[in-house]
This record gives C-alpha cells, sequence and structure tokens, in this order.
C-alpha cells in the first residue's frame, strides 16, 4: 500500500489506501511542524533560564569591588528591583486608564469610519523603536516636561513623589514614566479592545433594556465579562514595562539608590538599564554580576505572570 | 398604557425592513405579533422600546406613541423611554456575574439610584413574586442566576424587567428557548401580568399566540427582499376562526411558513 495519494488514480481501485492512508500525509507532516515549533519554544526557554543560571551563579558572590559600590549582591539587586517594579508601576498608573478608554473607545463608543483608523494607530505605536521612543523622551519630551518638573515641586511637594530640587533638564523617572506609558499602550489597548468587541450581544441588550446608559451598559455588561482579559492586558504591560530597557537607560541618569523621589537629577536605577549600560565594560566576574541581576529580573516576570495567572483563575472560578 | 403606531418603516441603513405599520395596542391586554421568519415582527417590537438604532445605522420613520406621547419625539432620551418599556429576550440574558438578588434589582441601581436595603429587599420579593419564581429561589438569593435552570433564568429576566415597575412589557420570542414545562410556566405568568401591564409578545407558535393574547398582529413579507409588512390586526379569536386576509387564513392553517 502506497502511503503517497496519486491524485490521479481512480478511487474505486484501492480502497484499502483510501480508507487508511490517502490525505495523511498532510495531516503527519502538520502534526509534526507543530510539535517541533511548541518543544522548540519550550527548549528555548528552558535554554535561556541554564544561560542565566550558569552564568549567573557566580554573580552572586564575586569579590566587592564588582557590585556597583553597593558591598554585595543583596545590596545591588534590592534598589535594582525596586526601580524596576517602581518605573513600571508608573507606567501602568499613567497606561491603564488611558490604555481601558481607548478601547472603549474603539469597541463601544466611535462610528466605525473613526474606530478602525484609531486602532490602526494605537497598533502603530508599537511597531516604533523602542530606541526612537528614548531619543524623543530624552530630547523632545524631557525638555518639554521642564516647567511640569517645576510646578509640580512648587504645588505637590508634601507628596514624596515629588518632594525635592527638580531636575533642570526633565530627564527624569517621571519623564521615563510617560515614555513606557505610550509604550506599553498599544499592547494593553488592542487587548483590552478584543475582549471588549467579544462582549455577547445579549448581555449588552439586557442592560440597554433596563434603561442604562452607555457607561452603565458599559459597567454592568463589557467589565464582568471583560474582567480577566483586563487583568491579562495589564499584566502583559507590566511584563513589557519591567523589561524595557532604551526608554529608561536613553533618558535618565541613573544611580541605584532605593527613592520615591521622580523629578530629580538622581533615579533609581533599573535592571535592564543597569545591564544595557555595564556589560561592555565589564570583567568577567562584573559580567556575571549583570547576569545574575538578569536571572533576577527573569524570576521576578516569572513570577509576575503567574500572579497574574492565577488571579485570572481565581475571578473565572467564582 | 395604550400605544399608538401609525405608518411606521423601519430601516437598517439602506434597507428597508418592515413597512407602513399602523396599529392601535390596548393597555393592560395581551398582544402577540406572528408570522414567519423574517418578516420584522422582531424588528417592530424593538422599535417599541426603541433598542431598534441600538444597531449602527438602523432608524425608523413614523409616529410612535405610548399613553399619548410620542417616543421618536426630539426632546426623548431613549434611556427614559427603555425605564418605560421593559424587555424580556429570547434567550434568558441574566447578567452573568451577579447573583439572583442583584440581578432582580440591576435595573433599580441604575442611575447612580440608591436604594435602602429594606426598601431593595422588597422589591426583589414582589419582584420575584411576580415572576412566580419566589419560592424557588427564596432561599438562594445570593447564588448566581446563571445557575437556574433556562426557564428559571427567563423568569428571573421577568421579574428584573417587572422590578422598574414599567408601564409595558415587550416579549421577543420569550419560550424559543425552553421546554414545554418552563414555558406553560411562563405562559400561565403572562395571563397574570397581564392585569398590571401592557404586553406585547412576539411568537413562532401559533398555539401560544392563541393561548396567551387578546389581540393579534400578523407579519409577512409581499416577496422575498420586499420589507415585512403588516397584513391583519384584529381579535385573537376572530384571527384564528375567521380572519379579513386570505394570507392570514393560509398562514394560520399551516398551508405556508
Amino acid at each position: 500500500m502506497t502511503v503517497a495519494a496519486d491524485p490521479g488514480a481512480d478511487p474505486g481501485v484501492d480502497t484499502k489506501s483510501e480508507l487508511s492512508g490517502r490525505g495523511s500525509m498532510g495531516d503527519v507532516v502538520f502534526r509534526g511542524i507543530a510539535v517541533i515549533a511548541a518543544t522548540l519554544i519550550m527548549v528555548a526557554l528552558a535554554a535561556v533560564f541554564i544561560f542565566l543560571g550558569i552564568e549567573g551563579i557566580p554573580g552572586f558572590s564575586v569579590d566587592e569591588q564588582h557590585y556597583a559600590g553597593q558591598g554585595s549582591f543583596l545590596g545591588l539587586v534590592v534598589p535594582l528591583l525596586y526601580a524596576t517594579m517602581y518605573a513600571a508601576v508608573l507606567a501602568l498608573i499613567v497606561a491603564v486608564p488611558f490604555s481601558v478608554a481607548i478601547a472603549l473607545f474603539i469597541s463601544h463608543y466611535a462610528p466605525r469610519r473613526i474606530a478602525t483608523p484609531v486602532a490602526y494607530v494605537i497598533d502603530l505605536l508599537a511597531a516604533v523603536p523602542s530606541v526612537v521612543f528614548g531619543l524623543w523622551g530624552a530630547v523632545v519630551l524631557g525638555p518639554y516636561l521642564v516647567p511640569t518638573h517645576a510646578w509640580l515641586s512648587e504645588n505637590l511637594a508634601w507628596l514624596p513623589f515629588f518632594d525635592g530640587q527638580p531636575s533642570g533638564n526633565g530627564r527624569t523617572l517621571f519623564t521615563a514614566s510617560i515614555v513606557l506609558a505610550v509604550m506599553i499602550l498599544p499592547i494593553i489597548t488592542s487587548i483590552c479592545r478584543e475582549v471588549f468587541a467579544q462582549t455577547p450581544r445579549l448581555h449588552e441588550e439586557a442592560a440597554l433594556a433596563l434603561g442604562a446608559t452607555r457607561w452603565e451598559m458599559v459597567r454592568y455588561a463589557v467589565f464582568p465579562y471583560a474582567r480577566s482579559g483586563m487583568v491579562s492586558a495589564v499584566m502583559l504591560g507590566l511584563g513589557r514595562a519591567l523589561g524595557e530597557t532604551m526608554a529608561i537607560a536613553m533618558i535618565v541618569s541613573p544611580k541605584v539608590l532605593i527613592s520615591l523621589f521622580i523629578i530629580g537629577t538622581n533615579n533609581p536605577e533599573t535592571i535592564a538599564a543597569h545591564i544595557a549600560q555595564g556589560y561592555k565594560e565589564s570583567t568577567p566576574d562584573r559580567l556575571s554580576v549583570l547576569i545574575a541581576t538578569g536571572l533576577v529580573l527573569f524570576a521576578f516576570t516569572f513570577l509576575v505572570n503567574a500572579l497574574a495567572r492565577w488571579i485570572v483563575a481565581r475571578g473565572r472560578a467564582k | 398604557m395604550s400605544i399608538q403606531v401609525k405608518d411606521t418603516s423601519i430601516f437598517y441603513g439602506d434597507f428597508k425592513a418592515v413597512e407602513d405599520v399602523t396599529m392601535s395596542i390596548k393597555p393592560k391586554s395581551v398582544t402577540a405579533f406572528i408570522g414567519p421568519s423574517g418578516c420584522g415582527k422582531s424588528t417592530f417590537l424593538r422599535t417599541l422600546n426603541r433598542m431598534h438604532e441600538v444597531i449602527p445605522g438602523a432608524y425608523v420613520e413614523g409616529k410612535i406613541s405610548i399613553h399619548g406621547q410620542d417616543i421618536y419625539g426630539p426632546n426623548v432620551d431613549p434611556v427614559a423611554v427603555r425605564r418605560k418599556v421593559g424587555m424580556v429576550f429570547q434567550r434568558p440574558n441574566p447578567f452573568p456575574t451577579m447573583s439572583i438578588y442583584d440581578n432582580v434589582l440591576a435595573g433599580n441601581k441604575l442611575n447612580s439610584k440608591r436604594i435602602k436595603k429594606s426598601e431593595a429587599d422588597s422589591i426583589v420579593e414582589s419582584a420575584l413574586r411576580g415572576a412566580n419564581l419566589w419560592n424557588e429561589v427564596k432561599d438562594r438569593l445570593s447564588k448566581p442566576g446563571m445557575g437556574l435552570s433556562g426557564g428559571q433564568q427567563q423568569r428571573l429576566c421577568i421579574a428584573r424587567a417587572i422590578a422598574v415597575q414599567p408601564e409595558v412589557l415587550l416579549m421577543d420570542e420569550p419560550c424559543s428557548a425552553l421546554d414545554p414545562i418552563s414555558t406553560a410556566a411562563i405562559e400561565d405568568l403572562i395571563h397574570e401580568l397581564k392585569s398590571d401591564y401592557t404586553i406585547v409578545i412576539v411568537t413562532h407558535n401559533m398555539q401560544q399566540a392563541a393561548r396567551v393574547s387578546d389581540d393579534t398582529g400578523f407579519f409577512n413579507l409581499k416577496a422575498a427582499g420586499q420589507p415585512g409588512h403588516l397584513v391583519e390586526f384584529n381579535p385573537t379569536k376572530q384571527m384564528f376562526t375567521k380572519p379579513d386576509n386570505p394570507d392570514t387564513e393560509a398562514y394560520i392553517s399551516g398551508r405556508f411558513g
């Protein structure tokens, strides 16, 4: 029996191969490709993890001169991790309300001929290289925000974020967070938009028929339906913000420190920026320290994602 | 609350779905719309609470007034119309994340109204009693509405609709997704509700129209691709015994549709 099917063959002649073999070639090939692709991604992930482990673990305990003046690995990584989280959370605070509002505008408020171009432009934002965002933040947005910095330190100094001498060039964590927010906005917006648009029409009409305004309909029907999708969207945005390097590295002049103050000249340095700025002039010991901080970032993002999934799953079970 | 409909045509963009309907719906009675699929009876029903225009491009021409007030008048808020004219849909649609209790109160809590707990309790009880559901759910009001059976969910939706005390209740094939026993429960309920509400029901089931309604309107298409129109509107008894129009008789006796 031949497995390779001859399209010209009379189907009546070889009924056995008709039943058992014909057409299965495509299945075998496709199944093979699917399995290989799925395996490959797991292997790649494992390889990254193993690389980080092997190269990074020595970095936990090298001579203390390699810890950028912080004395020990913990002394270095804790402020870095803090800064990474701080910058990402600041970016989320700016980006999430905008993203949800834009997504709602596209899915439920705007007429279609406006919604489609708006959605397209937002998606295009995701295609802008992060170097360009960094440059824009440092050269354009930073100087533009200098008066804002001054205003914040004058009027909102009772908040620890703004209590101090404002930066004269606007290249601060404040500016960097806004740039980061712009960078994570497309992913959050497009996922929210997709889940909002999938709200069952039946639920929307249930709310409208009760005399709900459009906003009430959104609260009654769209948000409850989209909640877990919105959490995933925010977590993906958070993931991108945690790992983002260029925007922060290019905009701020960082120091390894823990501080809430975000509009000064000295800004907390994130892990990604620390690696990007340090790895070129590094000795092997210094390099393994940097890789070790990368390992911490990897583990941390992994934890954040696991936590997000747990939240989403718990929301569904209710 | 009588409903007067005059020369009303209904459009989806350029497509005219229903043409020139004129009818007068009596208060505190049950009016049924029957007709083959796609003849515009559901579309017409949805114009009575301005739900039709929720679909992009859809609009209505003509005049529809409820209790003497033109519901398509220039200063009329569709949201206010929908509070006066409740609606029950083909498939039960309780809010999936809400408990039975919150589902019933959903309409009352709109427009940021604050209700006292005792008042809320009594609204929930009377609405659920009104929908013949109280005895079945009174011990599990905090459970999700989606946990009920299909027929119970539909009665929950009726309770939700009557909790805001509308004047008119529209039902769009409320039994088409239900089994015969649940259907009988809903039909009994319709009989009870008509002492308080003006009820308009769309149904595919002619026996159901004959059982529950006082007046019946028969919608039909003139031809495929043509808009639907109202063929005949008469008391149900007359419609099912000696209709004026031969098309009505043909449809009711099962010769087409």
